[in-house]
């Protein structure tokens, strides 16, 4: 039996998405990056934006997307993306540009460069992926890593009075008023990967339609920084970080 | 619009000169002595007639990064900044030199270190002419001695990095930035379509559309051997721009028996002590490099052959002084004089200082 023997008309319900290259990926088993690429790629070829979409990755385990994601892309230095995606869509009004961040580019080197551009209402998309740590360094202290959490900076679990609150940023964002649509999602299961891919859609329709910027925050795991099982770290995601970063819509506008 | 005539200073001739050239984006952020750039271009409104964007971002990080977005989707975009900004600008500029981008950086230096003096200095020679940033490159640098220089460079410069797929930096101090002259501003030149910028920059990131492939503008490759590869890519175009590009301007050259090198509006206090010289009988020439990098070498050498010395002068404590000594292979003295801290010299006092070293 081959391939095409197994794959009949009507027997296909389901298949790696068209704009996905076939080819292996970096990222660890359990990884939500993989789940979130395969979401974007569904979501910018559904929408007719294959064409039309410049992607900014950043510098963090997702700098390598523009291998994965068969769209035209730009590699920005670490935390810059916003800045970066700002002159693009600027100069580049009718095409679809969005970030794709993790917590450190975003909430620790890129801070200024997130906030001012959600601030100026910049017509982008910006995808945060919130697991807590840097994962491609090998496991530091993230801005949003738990207080408690053991990372290979905070070996003994991060401490407020030496290391500080974590931070929760997209509430931050919610309040600016150039932001048209903040939402937290999960892909842990199929039911919130169902919702995530959905939120992705209304923050590149509302992108598409000028209405500020999108914010759209994942929370994942990162199985080999967390050193667990990636069913363990699905569990310990829902237990703790969704504590103290909720799932949910913070901000709707549309 | 036509050429135009108009007295007025030189930050404000770089925005003028952006607009009419057809620059597509601006993004700055604001430090004496160079703010009169963003606020000219804010007041001009280019983008309800050339449809250029202008953008005060939240830091140089920010402005440089978005120069770094604007140049990746084909755009001919460009900042400006002085000596303590352009500092923060130095990992942006590595990864634009890096990715092959066109972009121009525009410093109008002031004293240094550190937050230094808001006054006139010529102390980022080395930052500007040796790389800056981290890792191999270079930038095409000019600099500018006339407030018309600082109109013209900028079209130059723009004309370079897309020649090249590499930034240009106008390096201006802060005389030629705040001094007024009178200045032909060139015609008004059509923004290129999206079509001309595809077929110009193939390589750029503007969207699938039409193409087929997908383009990817980045700096990164883990891959040691592909990324030496990148290097040797680099380095050709680098020698490439120095062997077409050195730009300098020569006066009393013919008969002189010393020699003066300096560069931007210094040159012209020199030119002004040359001239006090000669009625004296002292023959002294003047070599002015328009590009600091690729830097005049031969052209030095050639006049160094009938000279008896050489005296630099600089608004720093002596760095273009260590390129003249290379173009002469310390087979003659090279003396140096400088002012620093955003003090200017005068005509007498560089004559001086020139007597002093050859005891005329």
């Amino acid at each position: 039996m081959n391939h095409d023997d197994i794959i009949k008309q009507g027997t296909k319900v389901y298949s790696r998405p068209r704009l996905m290259d076939d080819r292996n990926m970096h990222y660890c088993p359990g990884c939500s990056h993989g789940v979130v690429h395969k979401l974007v790629s569904e979501v910018l070829d559904e929408m007719g934006l294959e064409n039309d979409a410049i992607g900014v990755a950043p510098v963090g385990c997702a700098v390598f997307a523009y291998h994965y994601i068969d769209i035209d892309w730009i590699e920005a230095a670490h935390g810059r993306a916003p800045a970066v995606a700002t002159a693009a869509k600027r100069l580049n009004p009718e095409r679809m540009v969005f970030t794709y961040q993790g917590d450190g580019d975003l909430a620790a080197i890129g801070t200024a460069e997130t906030i001012h551009a959600a601030n100026r209402g910049e017509n982008i998309v910006i995808i945060f992926i919130n697991n807590g740590i840097y994962g491609m360094t090998g496991g530091q202290m993230a801005p949003t890593t738990l207080e408690g959490m053991k990372t290979a900076t905070t070996p003994y679990g991060r401490r407020v009075d030496l290391n500080g609150y974590p931070l929760n940023i997209t509430p931050l964002l919610a309040q600016l008023p150039g932001t048209c649509y903040v939402t937290r999602q999960s892909v842990h299961t199929a039911a919130t990967t169902r919702k995530c891919k959905n939120a992705l859609k209304k923050a590149f329709k509302a992108s598409m339609e000028g209405r500020g910027t999108a914010v759209v925050e994942v929370v994942g795991t990162c199985s080999s920084g967390w050193k667990m099982s990636p069913a363990d770290a699905n569990k310990w995601m829902e237990q703790h970080m969704f504590e103290a970063y909720p799932p949910g819509d913070l901000k709707d506008t549309l | 619009m036509n050429e135009e005539v108009r007295l007025m200073k030189g930050n404000e001739a770089i925005a003028h000169a952006a607009i009419r050239y057809g620059v597509d984006g601006y993004f700055g952020y604001p430090i004496t002595p160079q703010s009169e750039v963003l606020e000219t271009l804010e007041a001009e409104m280019p983008w309800e007639t050339t449809g250029m964007v202008v953008l005060q971002a939240e830091s140089e990080v920010a402005s440089i990064n978005m120069v770094y977005g604007g140049a990746a989707t084909g755009k001919a975009v460009m900042t400006s900044s002085s000596s303590p900004g352009v500092s923060l600008m130095q990992e942006g500029i590595s990864y634009i030199a890096a990715a092959e981008l066109p972009a121009l950086i525009v410093n109008v230096m002031r004293g240094g270190p550190g937050l230094g003096t808001i006054h006139p200095s010529q102390s980022d020679y080395f930052q500007a002419t040796k790389g800056g940033g981290h890792g191999d490159y270079h930038l095409i640098v000019l600099a500018p001695a006339t407030v018309q220089e600082m109109a013209d460079f900028v079209g130059l410069g723009f004309d370079l990095a897309f020649k090249y797929r590499t930034p240009a930096m106008i390096l201006a101090d802060g005389i030629v930035g705040q001094m007024m002259e009178k200045v032909v501003l060139p015609p008004v030149r059509q923004r290129r379509t999206p079509e001309q910028i595809t077929e110009q920059c193939p390589w750029a990131a503007t969207g699938k559309s039409g193409r087929g492939h997908r383009n990817v503008v980045t700096s990164l490759e883990l891959d040691s051997a592909i990324m030496e590869k990148n290097n040797e890519r680099f380095q050709r175009t680098y020698a490439e721009i120095e062997r077409n590009e050195v730009r300098f301007q020569s006066y009393y050259t013919d008969d002189c028996d010393y020699l003066i090198v300096a560069f931007g509006s210094v040159a012209r206090i020199c030119l002004k002590s040359i001239e006090e010289a000669r009625k004296q009988g002292i023959k002294i020439g003047l070599i002015r490099p328009i590009t600091l990098w690729p830097f005049p070498y031969e052209a030095i050498a050639e006049v160094a052959k009938q000279v008896k010395g050489i005296l630099v002068v600089e608004l720093n404590a002596g760095q273009m002084i260590e390129d003249v000594r290379l173009a002469v292979s310390h087979e003659m003295p090279v003396y140096h004089f400088g002012r620093m801290g955003g003090i200017v010299p005068n005509p007498l006092e560089v004559l001086n200082a020139f007597k002093s070293h050859f005891n005329n």
